[in-house]
């Protein structure tokens, strides 16, 4: 086929999922011209699994992806149905908020969202190779018409399309989500360029027509009164929600799953991708727990454009027969009516442990990887590496130091830490007892910790930061008034520690308190109440920080370091770990190693 | 690197008339005043001191501050010359660590002299070198090879408290799944029972049950036959032993000596130095009380000789012992009738020509590793940075439980518990990450 070049551009941006819009709207942000493709454009930020965003620790990300100028918390909170905070019996920094979208919608404004910013090119079109020169540096894209792309970056974002192959039941086929034409081209391609790629798995349960559903055979789930947003732009949102339901599956369910184990593409043998434990499907949640008599099942509405509901908790990859009779035993489900069926969905990721912390393939110069591509699952986890892999890949176009949230400094932190330093064997989802400290990255201040930062290099604009500036001081006043004024002897912040006070329940002796919005009182409650802990907390930081900050050039032959254990100075050379710190998470790695590598440094230091 | 405080013993743990403690870091001297009944320690002055556990006198000492750059780790750094008693130094060692210094890294010290520029560059494979050979049998290792016992009933600890761990995790993160929420009866049942098994443990430990490290080896032979030579071989290597005193209310004296970095203590039933002669001069009787008191016996033989009826009472004597029979002297024309020892394991050696060591030290290691010296070992905690660990983890369990009582929310709970579970982890070298996430995963069923 004849190569037609088409122009030129900074940054393309391959795959338009969560991963995708967040990568190709920060590298815009950053002012990169930055071209955004998509096999199809129905495909753009579409929900392809659950319709909601957030939840445990997932909740967090979205917020820190607000913090950071990012797109995913404002189109929630235009897009939403329900809305409720998570964990609320239990401590703020678990404090977790999950909305239910309509997909169509979210999809609908998020692809406005990219087709009016500024420096960012959509289109629809599929890459089927990546041009590197001699010194594998990226110099462009091609796609399937023969159309050229020259570009200096580019970032992967892949998701399930990537050699997508379907199954349900006996029959599998190449595909990607939902029916849309998978990716298998670039996948060759990549691997003869030397990437080696792995298959992992993820599954997703039938939809099926709410009219066919009896909801008073169904328990309907409480949403919150008062709406939190996602988004740090917003102040208070009123709106009508919808609701969800749960059933439950039952020993009818249970038998007819178990008699159809052998049907099962699970259990067939053809699958040979891994799935996540945290998503099994409904077939094995019965195999591994047989002692088990039942499992949860919400209804969840799909949109408002639609009658389509989804049926959390019972994805499948049996046959569509064994799928009617199972969904059938259910109560309210008696007179199902499908209409997409459940299936399972094996693709092409690469092992995280061949990308850096800046999210760059260790080998690929200008190479930047995001979401399922990198081994992780769920459209906040994608979304935060996107956003991630987008502001990097501009660093890195500007020879400027990379953009790295530490594990102290936010959820993403975590998240690529893990990924990149200790590797997955499963699809990653990222939970708060992954993070060591908690108590300061909650989702009330995520903005406190990462505006600043996306500042510094140009992710957030005018309007966000001149609102964070100002609540903070507000925040700030409000607190030194609180630690100055004086009830009975004693000062207001020392009583709303006390557990039975709340910040509005001390109204009655504070008459002329300002006017407050409920981010920053909650924000100011949490703060004061827990301020013990949270020192405790900023005192382990500290020290955590010290190692992290030590720098481990790149250059460094761990083979000539004498003392460092064999395993040591395999994994070492294999990861290049920029810190000491990092160095000291990878698996294999000991305490006696670091002590080493400390005195080497320093033997280095001097030498120089 | 550096703003933590660290302690250790600075002279050999031995029997000696002056002990020396070493503390290094920022927090040095307000330690010693919160241990001395001094609230001024003047630089590089000698003071002498009380120490202070509130109004008990501990012991008298000569406390010398030293501030930095010009010390030996470049920091800020206290010495306290106190009695050289094990129990005296301990004591006040555990009075520091709660005074909040760290237990010191094997050569710690020298790592932070080093990395602040206090060596020169020459030294710095030799500090490596430290860090290595000190480390090859530390933490959990030792804890598996010196205490089974004690690994044991900390791992049951650690279990008790991985269990909690999971069901406060699972609460935690899986808010929406159908998972009985863990109550705070529960969470206090079950912090409350591992509260009293690592009092127990403390308590244990407070005793000095043992009040030296390593494991006690006899060494028991004929006059002439090598005993002293094998002592000297043993304490000759890696230079650790430094003193030895006569017990005044004991009748046994004890050698400190490391084999392979394990630690052992050599015993003599009524004194090495005073007497060549065990089994002539004090009979078959005594030795047996060797056999009794030591966990491993090494009974040595001259080969170069037949056996004599002493020695097949010997044998016989060590039949219900944990024993290890050295043939020694191979050098010279065997006499011995190997043919009465076929059921007993043999090491030969000639100490003379420094032949057969190795095997030696390879069996020592081997017994140690196989584990049989457990049953000897009572369950407490022989090490002072296990009891500096299990006291860490207690106060996090302690803090749980006040913050259960008091009803906080179970993620703060879940934060001290979780610490205490990484204390018990550092004794027995396990600290895998993803143990508790594996865990959950296998047993609930979770998931959209």
């Amino acid at each position: 086929m004849e190569k037609k070049y088409l122009g030129k551009y900074d940054i393309v941006v391959i795959g338009a999922g969560h991963a995708g819009c967040e990568a190709a709207l920060a590298a815009a942000r950053m002012g990169k011209k930055t071209l955004v493709f998509s096999i199809n454009l129905e495909a753009v930020a579409n929900m392809f699994c659950n319709p909601a965003i957030g939840g445990t620790g997932k909740g967090h990300l979205v917020r820190e992806i607000d913090a950071l100028g990012g797109y995913m918390g404002q189109c929630i909170d235009k897009t939403f149905i329900s809305s409720r905070m998570l964990n609320r019996s239990k401590g703020p920094a678990v404090h977790s908020l999950r909305a239910q979208a309509d997909k169509r919608k979210y999809h609908e404004e998020m692809k406005r969202h990219l087709e009016k910013m500024p420096n960012l090119f959509l289109k629809q079109g599929e890459v089927i190779d990546v041009d590197f020169d001699e010194d594998n540096r990226v110099k462009g894209v091609m796609l399937k018409t023969g159309s050229y792309y020259e570009c200096d970056a580019v970032i992967i974002a892949t998701g399930t399309f990537l050699r997508g192959k379907i199954f349900i039941g006996d029959s599998n086929y190449f595909s990607g989500p939902n029916g849309l034409a998978p990716s298998m081209e670039l996948a060759d391609n990549l691997k003869a360029k030397g990437f080696e790629l792995r298959r992992f798995k993820t599954g997703t349960p039938c939809r099926a027509l709410s009219s066919s559903i009896d909801f008073s055979k169904m328990e309907k789930q409480e949403n919150d009164e008062h709406v939190v947003p996602f988004s740090f732009m917003n102040d208070n949102i009123d709106k009508e929600q919808e609701y969800c339901y749960l059933t439950y599956t039952n020993a009818d369910t249970h038998r007819i799953l178990r008699d159809n184990f052998s049907r099962s593409a699970l259990f067939g043998g053809d699958i040979e991708g891994i799935g996540p434990r945290y998503c099994p499907s409904i077939e094995s949640k019965v195999d591994r727990f047989a002692d088990k008599s039942r499992h949860q099942c919400f209804v969840e509405p799909e949109g408002l454009s639609t009658e389509e509901m989804y049926l959390q908790g019972m994805s499948s990859s049996m046959p569509e027969d064994v799928q009617l009779a199972f969904y059938k035993s259910m109560a309210g489900l008696e007179n199902i009516e499908i209409v997409r069926p459940a299936y399972a969905i094996e693709y092409d990721c690469i092992d995280p442990l061949d990308i850096k912390l800046n999210l760059e393939h260790r080998k690929f110069k200008g190479f930047f990887c995001a979401g399922q591509f990198n081994g992780s699952s769920g459209y906040e986890e994608a979304a935060a590496q996107g956003l991630m892999a987008g502001a990097n890949a501009a660093l890195w176009l500007d020879h400027k130091d990379p953009f790295i949230i530490d594990r102290s400094e936010g959820y993403i932190g975590v998240l690529i830490d893990d990924l990149v330093t200790k590797g997955t064997n499963e699809p990653y989802r990222i939970m708060t007892s992954r993070a060591e400290y908690r108590l300061v990255l909650r989702q009330d201040n995520a903005d406190d910790r990462l505006t600043e930062r996306g500042r510094e290099i140009g992710l957030v604009d005018d309007e966000r930061y001149e609102r964070y500036l100002r609540y903070k001081k507000l925040k700030e006043d409000e607190k030194e008034r609180l630690k100055s004024t004086k009830y009975k002897g004693q000062s207001l912040a020392e009583l709303l520690k006390h557990p039975e006070n709340t910040y509005d329940s001390l109204a009655e002796i504070d008459p002329d308190r300002p006017e407050l919005p409920q981010f920053v009182k909650t924000k100011l409650e949490v703060e004061i109440k827990y301020e013990g802990y949270i020192s405790k907390q900023l005192i382990q930081i500290e020290r955590f920080k010290k190692l992290e900050k030590k720098g481990l050039p790149g250059d460094i032959d761990y083979n000539d370091i004498d003392g460092l254990r064999l395993e040591a100075q395999e994994k070492l050379n294999e990861l290049k770990p920029t810190s000491v710190g990092q160095a000291s998470r990878i698996s294999g790695v000991s305490p006696a190693d670091i002590n080493v590598i400390l005195v080497y440094l320093e033997k280095l230091r001097r030498s120089r | 690197m550096t703003d933590t405080t660290i302690t250790a013993i600075s002279s050999a743990q031995a029997e000696a008339g002056i002990g020396v403690i070493r503390i290094s870091g920022p927090e040095s001297l307000n330690i010693a005043k919160k241990i001395t009944n001094r609230s001024e320690l003047k630089n590089r002055y000698m003071h002498y001191c009380k120490i202070m556990q509130g109004d008990k006198i501990v012991d008298e000492a000569l406390v010398c501050y030293m501030q930095q750059p010009h010390t030996y780790t470049g920091e800020d750094v206290v010495e306290i010359q106190c009695h050289g008693s094990s129990a005296s130094l301990k004591e006040i060692l555990s009075m520091i660590l709660d005074a909040g210094a760290e237990m010191a890294e094997p050569g710690e010290f020298t790592k932070r002299a080093f990395l602040n520029g206090k060596m020169d560059l020459s030294q710095a494979e030799a500090v490596i070198d430290l860090i290595k050979a000190k480390t090859k049998r530390s933490l959990g290792l030792a804890a598996k090879q010196l205490g089974g016992a004690l690994s044991k009933e900390v791992s049951g600890i650690r279990d008790e408290l991985k269990e909690l761990l999971i069901q406060l995790t699972v609460n935690m993160d899986y808010p929406d799944e159908d998972i009985e929420e863990i109550t705070y009866n529960k969470i206090e049942d079950s912090l409350s029972s591992i509260n009293d098994e690592i009092f127990k443990l403390i308590a244990q430990s407070d005793e000095g049950k043992i009040l030296r490290e390593g494991l006690s080896v006899a060494i028991i032979g004929k006059p002439n036959v090598g005993k002293s030579s094998l002592m000297n071989i043993f304490m000759g290597e890696e230079r650790s032993i430094v003193t030895s005193v006569a017990g005044t209310t004991r009748d046994t004296i004890e050698e400190s000596a490391q084999i392979r970095g394990i630690p052992i203590r050599l015993i003599d039933t009524a004194g090495i130095h005073q007497s060549e002669d065990i089994v002539e001069k004090i009979g078959i009787e005594k030795s047996k009380q060797a056999f009794e008191s030591a966990q491993l016996v090494l009974l040595i033989l001259d080969s170069s000789k037949k056996l004599s009826d002493e020695d097949r009472e010997l044998i016989n004597a060590s039949k219900d012992s944990d024993v290890i029979v050295v043939l020694n002297k191979t050098d010279l024309p065997s006499e011995i009738d190997e043919d009465e020892l076929k059921d007993i394991k043999l090491i030969k050696t000639s100490f003379t020509n420094n032949e057969g060591i190795d095997d030696l030290k390879d069996a020592i290691e081997e017994y140690i590793k196989s584990g049989s010296s457990e049953s000897r070992i009572d369950p407490v905690i022989s090490n002072i940075r296990h009891i500096n660990l299990v006291k860490l983890a207690n106060a996090e369990i302690a803090q749980a439980l006040e913050m259960c009582r008091a009803k906080e929310a179970i993620d703060f709970i879940e934060i001290n518990v979780k610490a205490a579970f990484d204390y018990l982890g550092e004794i027995s070298g396990d600290t895998a990450s993803g143990e508790i996430i594996d865990e959950i995963f296998s047993r609930f069923c979770l998931g959209k």
